[in-house]
């Protein structure tokens, strides 16, 4: 495909905003993807303090790349590797996390310390004297940098500097670190599952608040019921909610939208769901919040829910609870969610238990909302092989000042898309 | 403890007739099987041994909730399973562990078959219940955990029926 054809996947003028289906079914459209979006941009590796101690380890895939992130033992820096042996290309690490003195290939035993430095081959002697171990280290992730504890990669040596990158979004990332204290800890157990569909539904859905309410209806009347407001309805709280939150465009592709929450929030926001137990500690906390942060950045802090996409692939929804959920594509109409459960390390374990119940009430996949939400994203990429039909329609709000049940926020994502598609974008230059 | 005067014959009618309710979509009734201080439990795949109030799992009703998920999948906007799946649940290796002042542990091994839309998806792994003495006689459920072998839903996508 040329680039002008490429461009022209998503179309647009002063009141239509519309986007081909083929960018989610074509095959040759998901390899251009894959180089032009994947491997251009800073893609989400994982959390420091999931590394916590010097010879700490996590693998991870990374757009099908098996990738290992190491706390070094003499730096304590975080360092990306390739997860691949130098010599013949076996996987070094095996296991999903732990901690290694050494990292020894099974397969011909060469073993790398925490820095990736080659520091033993059985039997060297029977290379050639040109032998040299230095050539024959892990291999590092070209780009590897870390924003407050947020770890990105990029196969992109050229790549802006991941500050620059985030760009509106690290507000977003400042508000949420600063509402956890600074220490952010990783919550043991993931949500790990594929969905048959093109992983750019997932990113639209994941900020689309114009499904909530049609989709969610039974989340929604469990929620009224325990928490005693009131049912969705064309006057309720929740209806209101929904249309009376602000998006905002924050450049090179991420956004967000922010809106009051109508359900409690560990950080602080009590509600009958929570238990009279938690209320006076909730209390408490809203009160440091306050004189910490002034009362305006404290309120939105508490009293606020935000689903922010940083672009591309990386969802961080500050809502009930603090979820970060990371998707890889595999085929044009698969991906792979990893989802987890981030808190502040100083949490105690009363709010921790209610910030746990919160979550697995809409999320994951066992939650009263998210196979919905798989449902919904699988029907649609079936519903592509129908044919037909084009064009898909992100048109809402255009003509008026955008809410968050409106489509502004797909629209700066898939613009992003289109400008590297159709290498609009120089490599390294931020927007 | 406590000595429990049953047989294995005894508490497998129990979970196949447990097993048999969830297959056929009578979920109210199933439900009435649990205690009011019952607890449903599906950990994360990655994390087995999970304590749900510490660590993330796919699942944790307390009976308030267990009633809530049974409302929701007995509706027509539970679209993950509207129209509902066709299940099998197949329940094997049962093990009577011994009793306590909760009642009476059993283990199993159970194999999920879900099959919709043209897919055929399944849950493999191991049942821990912990049953209680029914007033009418039989069982009632205190506890059921459904932990499961695949380290990733990378197949199932999500666990919207009841295991």
């Amino acid at each position: 495909m040329l680039d002008s054809d490429l461009a022209r996947l998503v179309d647009e003028d002063l009141t239509r905003f519309r986007v081909d289906r083929a960018a989610m079914t074509s095959q040759e459209i998901f390899e251009i993807e894959t180089v032009r979006v994947f491997e251009s941009v800073w893609i989400y590796l994982g959390h420091e303090s999931e590394v916590a101690n010097p010879g700490d380890f996590v693998r991870r895939t990374v757009v099908g790349r098996p990738l290992m992130m190491i706390r070094s033992r003499k730096s304590n820096a975080v360092r990306a590797f390739f997860n691949t042996c130098p010599h013949r290309g076996a996987t070094i690490c095996r296991q999903d996390a732990g901690n290694a003195k050494v990292f020894q290939c099974f397969y011909h035993a060469w073993s790398f310390d925490s820095d990736g430095a080659l520091i033993g081959v059985p039997d060297e002697a029977g290379y050639p004297p040109s032998f040299d171990r230095a050539d024959f280290g892990l291999m590092p992730v070209p780009r590897c940098e870390s924003y407050r504890g947020f770890m990105f990669v990029s196969f992109n040596p050229n790549v802006e500097p991941l500050v620059d990158y985030l760009a509106g979004a690290k507000e977003y990332i400042d508000l949420i670190v600063d509402a956890c204290d600074d220490r952010i800890e990783v919550i043991a157990g993931k949500n790990d599952h594929g969905i048959e569909a093109n992983w750019k539904l997932l990113a639209e859905n994941s900020f689309d608040g114009y499904h909530a309410l049609p989709t969610h209806e039974t989340y929604f009347k469990y929620l009224a019921k325990i928490d005693k407001t009131d049912e969705p309805g064309d006057d309720s709280a929740s209806s209101s909610y929904l249309a009376n939150g602000s998006v905002r465009d924050l450049g090179n592709g991420h956004a967000v939208i922010e809106k009051f929450s109508p359900y409690g929030r560990p950080l602080a926001k009590w509600a009958p769901s929570y238990g009279e137990e938690s209320r006076a500690e909730i209390e408490q906390l809203r009160a440091r919040l306050v004189k910490r942060f002034g009362t305006e950045t404290a309120i939105r802090m508490m009293d606020n829910g935000r689903n922010l996409l940083i672009f591309p692939n990386l969802v961080i929804n500050d809502v009930m609870s603090l979820t970060v959920r990371l998707f890889m594509p595999v085929r044009p109409d698969r991906m792979r969610v990893t989802a987890w459960a981030y808190a502040p390390a100083s949490e105690s374990p009363l709010l921790r238990a209610k910030r746990l119940d919160a979550y697995l009430t809409f999320l994951g996949p066992g939650g009263f909302a998210a196979p919905d939400d798989v449902e919904a994203l699988e029907s649609c990429q079936q519903g592509y092989a129908a044919g037909g039909i084009r064009w898909n329609e992100l048109t809402r709000g255009m003509a008026r000042e955008p809410r968050a049940t409106d489509e502004l926020q797909m629209r700066a994502f898939w613009r992003r898309w289109r400008d590297l598609m159709a290498n609009r974008v120089l490599a390294g230059a931020a927007r | 403890m406590i000595a429990w005067n049953v047989t294995r014959g005894e508490i497998e009618d129990f979970l196949y007739r447990e097993a048999a309710l969830l297959d056929d979509w009578k979920l109210d009734e199933w439900a009435t099987l649990f205690t009011d201080d019952a607890h449903y439990v599906v950990p994360s795949n990655d994390f087995p041994a999970a304590d749900p109030t510490r660590h993330l799992v796919m699942i944790d009703d307390n009976k308030q909730r267990l009633l809530a998920r049974v409302e929701r999948l007995n509706s027509r906007h539970a679209h993950r399973e509207f129209p509902h799946s066709r299940t099998r649940h197949q329940v094997m290796n049962v093990i009577s562990e011994g009793g306590d002042e909760q009642g009476l542990r059993v283990s199993a091994s159970f194999i999920v078959w879900r099959f919709r839309n043209d897919r055929a998806d399944f849950y493999v792994g191991r049942y821990d219940y912990v049953l209680a003495a029914a007033e009418t006689g039989g069982f009632r459920i205190r506890y059921k955990r459904a932990t499961l072998d695949m380290p990733s839903l990378e197949a199932a996508g999500t666990v919207s029926i009841i295991l």
